[in-house]
């Protein structure tokens, strides 16, 4: 590719101060939020309207040129990472919330609002958008959309895709389309959910129409510490049998409570196994119900100790503890790699168990924040990047992870997506078969495979040389395939 | 309660059929034929491969075969105290999980819950080139890989044959009942609009011409504090009404003019289409008894970004029988019908004449 031709034609879309392409500007480009990956791009280009994005996918079509969609580039699997032959189109200029509807409950916006943003536009009709990943402040929709962002409320208000009605996208081939519609479903294939999570491979979102949801009356939150992981395990299935579906219900272990409690003194048992923290909402009267039933079946789950919120500063002190681990257990190592795995729930004893294993084994150590209620854990490898060899060693220790949570069931990624970090680890999900559905689903939309190529959906012959390292029971995955 | 593992029965069928170039129709219980045009083919019945495969109450999963009678189902969930969130409705006795997931159709908790791809999980698909293919799984979170479990949700089986499916399960609400009220048409759309906005445990609502019908649902206390502010007398035969509007036995669907599912933005002032009209999910879904042409129809659903469907005693073999799709949308609907089914044998023309 000549890199003079695409920008004299970048240069014939856009004024040329969005269109970047010396070195000291595409440096903060290089990455994401996942910084052991960097490269450059080509160019970055920052358009403002649908009519300059249009034209620059249509002209990275004639070209031959890929293309990387970004926001607010907080994502942590390297999705946003640049390909170097490419383009990166960046989105934060669309970041207008066109139309806040109360009547209709949604708000119409530009895929460059961060996520909060939303919420606070909302608030005066006295509504708010649910899904709340915990980079809420700097996100922005339209890479929530490409992520389907879940967060810490969406056991009861679901995922991105639950939260969305309707998506503007422009195809590779510049054809804009409308997904989805203004009433709760549309004429054929949903291709509303088949876009959201496709980490920007199929097409590029440029205008989003989320649902908005009536603030809640009432929310409160419990606190409860154990002395045994598997008990606090638990008690989170007795609750749920008890027929309650709490807003909010988060774990996390020792090493995660000292380091938050280190970290923001949110009045955590810093000698507690482990905490839930169970959070409640709706009507007055619901909220109270729930609180009574909840407080005695943490008791009865074996509980060392259950707190209530006593007011509204305390409930969020108990918040700001969970949503501080990261940066909490930032502090006390010079580095932490941040795993996604989903498993079922019942599983988590004999998963929690076996990374202390290999903790041991690998001589790094691990703090677990888990989302309880929807199975979705995060462990936090500890490492320091300065010792050589260690960062290897922590990326060999996440593989063992997500390895164990298939094998129990689950996923490797549960809200923070593939992106080029867990790429390989597709092929331990997902066959050949499966993964040759997906190419033939990308390359419906995308023939050429210009968007965001190498991300999300590892090519058959990675798999091979992947399988190659990683032999299971003495079978060579993808027999299939040549091996180089 | 049968339970048995037909896949590779039903694989080698679908197999034979690539070879000598025959289409097939998927055929679970049959309840919902009416739905749709008629595709073309050899019937593939599913009904042999059946049984709930797991079901953990406190984990919220069920995963069962395709061919499990939605009410084997719905029976097991009620045993443990919960229910399929979206409320599905069976038309008939035979109902499948398969063809209900299939189908995406949901019931009148639909507004407040979401419907049956909102709760999908995971399923193992046979595609259009003979391989068992599984996507998802039993967890809440899931992101790895393209969606490919809930764009099956409401695909008419025009991308595969659902061989399992695992759904996001909730429990009972614990106290229900139903009030009613006397409106006109305007009146009762801003009324259930008023109350969406509030919090407010409305699971259900129905204006019927008539009267309003809601439905709340919750703890005791949140039921009991929630009825005064909102009005109304209580009825006593709650569950006969959402089961009869569920199941379209209300007198409203009992006519042998054409029956129209409108799908538009929920505070849509009345549609000035002649009929009788019926509305659901705080007014987004609006069943239409009409004689009026498809065109108008279809025309007046577009004009305020919804659509229009021919429910039911309509010609099926009729080229629009859901909502014409845009040039550029269609041309992608075949492209990935042939992703999935590249020689074209599954559910030909049951969606549209073009696959």
């Amino acid at each position: 590719m000549n890199k003079n031709q695409l920008l004299q034609e970048l240069g014939q879309i856009l004024p040329s101060d969005v269109i970047l392409h010396q070195k000291e500007d595409l440096t903060p480009y290089e990455c994401d939020g996942l910084s052991a990956f960097r490269e450059l791009p080509l160019a970055v280009t920052l358009p403002e309207t649908i009519d300059q994005v249009t034209a620059i996918l249509t002209l990275c079509n004639r070209l031959d040129v890929p293309v990387v969609a970004r926001g607010a580039g907080t994502g942590l699997s390297g999705g946003a990472l640049p390909h170097k032959d490419g383009v990166l189109l960046s989105l934060a200029k669309f970041k207008q919330i066109l139309k806040i509807d109360p009547q209709r409950q949604t708000a119409v916006v530009q895929p460059g609002v961060r996520n909060l943003a939303i919420s606070e536009a909302a608030k005066p009709y006295g509504l708010y958008y649910a899904p709340d990943p915990s980079s809420q402040i700097a996100c922005t929709i339209g890479g929530n959309v490409a992520e389907n962002s879940g967060g810490v409320h969406c056991l009861k208000y679901g995922l991105t895709v639950h939260n969305i009605q309707q998506i503007k996208v422009v195809t590779i081939d510049g054809e804009l389309l409308t997904i989805g519609g203004s009433g709760l479903d549309s004429a054929g294939f949903d291709l509303l959910a088949l876009l959201t999570g496709s980490e920007g491979m199929l097409a590029v979102i440029v205008e989003v129409t989320v649902k908005l949801l009536p603030i809640p009356e009432r929310a409160q939150v419990i606190l409860a510490a154990f002395d045994d992981v598997a008990k606090a395990g638990e008690a989170v299935g007795n609750i749920i049998s008890a027929g309650i579906i709490p807003a909010g219900l988060e774990m996390m272990d020792k090493l995660a409570i000292r380091a938050a409690e280190e970290f923001v003194h949110a009045g955590y048992p810093t000698d507690a196994e482990a905490i839930l923290l169970c959070e409640i909402d709706g009507t007055n009267a619901e909220v109270s119900e729930h609180i009574l039933k909840i407080r005695e079946i943490l008791n009865q789950s074996g509980a060392t100790e259950v707190r209530t919120a006593k007011d509204e500063a305390e409930r969020l002190m108990f918040w700001k503890g969970r949503k501080a681990a990261f940066p909490a257990v930032g502090c006390i190592a010079p580095d932490y790699y941040c795993m996604d795995g989903t498993i079922p729930r019942k599983q988590l004893p004999h998963v929690l168990k076996t990374i202390s294993e290999l903790s041991a084994e690998y001589k790094l150590q691990v703090a677990n924040v888990f989302h309880a209620g929807d199975g979705n854990l995060h462990p936090l490898i500890l490492y320091d990047a300065n010792n050589p060899g260690e960062l290897e060693r922590t990326e060999e220790f996440g593989g063992k992870i997500l390895d164990l949570c298939v094998k129990a069931g689950g996923s490797i990624t549960g809200e923070h997506g593939v992106g080029v970090e867990k790429i390989n680890h597709m092929c331990v999900q997902f066959n050949s078969e499966e993964l040759t559905q997906f190419h033939a689903i990308k390359s419906a939309f995308d023939a050429k495979g210009l968007l965001n190529p190498g991300k999300a959906v590892p090519t058959l012959h990675r798999c091979a040389e992947f399988g190659a390292m990683h032999v299971h029971k003495g079978k060579l995955p993808f027999p299939e395939l040549e091996r180089f | 309660m049968t339970t048995q593992d037909s896949s590779l029965d039903l694989q080698a069928h679908v197999k034979n059929a690539i070879k000598n170039n025959t289409a097939l129709c998927i055929q679970g219980g049959n309840s919902k034929s009416f739905y749709g045009r008629t595709p073309i083919g050899q019937t593939l019945k599913i009904n042999d491969h059946s049984g709930i495969i797991n079901y953990e109450p406190t984990e919220l999963v069920i995963t069962a075969r395709a061919g499990t009678p939605l009410k084997e189902i719905e029976y097991a969930l009620l045993e443990n105290n919960q229910i399929l969130p979206f409320e599905p409705p069976h038309y008939g006795n035979n109902a499948t999980l398969g063809g209900t997931v299939a189908c995406n159709l949901s019931g009148p908790r639909r507004a407040a819950a979401g419907a049956a791809r909102d709760y999908m999980l995971g399923c193992k698909v046979l595609n259009g080139k003979g391989e068992i293919i599984s996507f998802g799984g039993e967890v809440m979170k899931n992101v790895a890989g393209y969606d490919v479990s809930r764009l099956m949700a409401g695909a008419l089986g025009t991308l595969g044959v659902l061989l399992e499916v695992s759904l996001k399960v909730l429990p009972r609400p614990e106290a229900e009942i139903t009030l009613t009220l006397e409106h006109n048409t305007e009146k009762a759309l801003a009324k259930i609009i008023r109350l969406a906005q509030v919090n407010f445990p409305i699971s259900a609502n129905c204006y019927d011409g008539d009267r309003l019908f809601l439905r709340l649902s919750g703890t005791e206390g949140a039921v009991e504090t929630s009825k005064k502010p909102i009005g109304g007398e209580i009825i006593e035969t709650e569950h006969d009404i959402w089961q009869k509007i569920k199941e379209q036995q209300h007198g409203f669907f009992m006519t042998d003019q054409p029956l129209w599912r409108l799908s538009v933005a929920a505070d849509t002032p009345p549609i000035k289409l002649e009929g009788k009209w019926l509305y659901e999910w705080n007014g987004a879904l609006r069943w239409l008894v009409s004689s009026a042409s498809a065109e108008t129809i279809q025309a007046a659903a577009k004009k305020i970004g919804g659509h229009a469907t021919r429910y039911r005693g309509h010609d099926q073999n009729h080229i629009d029988v859901f909502h014409p799709l845009s040039p550029a949308l269609l041309n992608l609907h075949k492209k990935l019908k042939h992703a999935f089914d590249p020689h074209g044998i599954f559910n030909r023309g049951r969606m549209y004449p073009d696959f």
